[in-house]
């Protein structure tokens, strides 16, 4: 039987580039190639993993801008609006979050990235237009600085916390 | 093409190699035995030269892993988690929330709540005492704006500047 607690804590720092990343995976865990290819397979059905694949660092990538949008929408109108919102290529999240009276009346978050201030600033009016939204309150909170970026780590060990960030 | 010009028509073909790495397996990668070689012989070259691209975008950066994105909340518990610091403490107080392991992106943002972080735990338990000891350590107070719903299909990362690269999305 695989143990997914110790899977998930060697997968969420990326399989290794070797001929086969899944067999040295398992040899890690005590499991075997097959049994680990199956449970990611498992856990892609099921939809506890998103998306499988390279995960790049978008601020390498020409993407320097990125900012988060935030909204104050009527109940009714969340799940089409976040949807909505969520449609775009350069809109890379798009949540609803709870609001937090009086210091914070925003319940959906969307991340926008850009190749600049100004590009992001082009697709926040695109997504205006195309979901109908400019009488909705609305903040635009750019990222000045990153202090760390990497992978969520849900699991916690000594071989985690060697990750570079 | 000339041979003089091999080295050059090397490095371009390599772009373009990288370009379509980074287009097409960013969702889809092979879950198989070899998936490395299985990506190669799509791209109609041969594995070492696949392994070699991916340890240099590593190398430099742009890659962070290559692995699963788990979807939120489904694999341990996670929050969204922003402070208003004063400007004076922001860099002392940001070098401590990013001394959490249990810490993944961690940003300064225009506004009044000026630094937003993200917090990841086991359980919601882990995760209520990490916010604890942040504000003890901080002596700030965190609003924490756990996701309620996720409207968003990640389809990874469009590719639109690559040197030399067109753009082909949008």
């Amino acid at each position: 039987m695989i143990d997914e607690r110790q899977l998930i804590s060697v997968l969420q720092n990326g399989i290794p580039l070797v001929s086969h990343p899944y067999a040295e995976i398992a040899r890690e865990i005590n499991s075997t190639e097959d049994e680990v290819i199956n449970y990611i397979q498992l856990m892609q059905e099921k939809g506890d993993i998103k998306r499988f694949g390279l995960v790049v660092r978008h601020r390498k990538l020409g993407y320097k801008s990125n900012a988060m949008v935030v909204w104050d929408i009527a109940e009714e109108n969340v799940d089409a609006l976040g949807q909505c919102f969520g449609q775009f290529d350069f809109v890379t999240l798009s949540y609803r979050r709870p609001r937090k009276l009086p210091d914070w009346p925003y319940n959906l978050f969307c991340m926008i990235h850009g190749q600049d201030k100004e590009d992001v600033k082009r697709n926040l009016k695109l997504m205006i237009k195309a979901c109908d939204v400019q009488s909705i309150q609305h903040e635009l909170l750019f990222s000045t600085r990153c202090f760390k970026q990497r992978g969520a780590i849900y699991i916690h060990s000594d071989k985690t916390d060697r990750v570079a960030v | 093409m000339a041979l003089d010009n091999i080295y050059d028509h090397d490095a371009f073909q390599n772009t373009k190699l990288t370009q379509r790495l980074l287009n097409e397996y960013q969702h889809n990668f092979p879950v198989t035995s070899t998936p490395y070689a299985d990506i190669a012989e799509r791209l109609g070259v041969n594995e070492q030269t696949v392994l070699d691209l991916l340890k240099e975008l590593d190398d430099t950066n742009v890659l962070s892993r290559v692995g699963p994105v788990f979807r939120p909340n489904r694999v341990g518990v996670s929050t969204l988690a922003a402070m208003a610091v004063p400007e004076h403490k922001l860099e002392k107080v940001a070098d401590i929330i990013s001394s959490y392991s249990a810490v993944n992106h961690n940003y300064e943002r225009e506004h009044h709540f000026n630094l937003w972080f993200v917090v990841t735990a086991e359980n919601k338990e882990q995760l209520d005492n990490t916010l604890k000891d942040m504000q003890l350590k901080t002596d700030i107070r965190i609003m924490s704006l756990p996701m309620e719903k996720d409207y968003h299909i990640d389809l990874g990362f469009p590719l639109k500047l690559l040197e030399g690269g067109r753009s082909h999305d949008r």
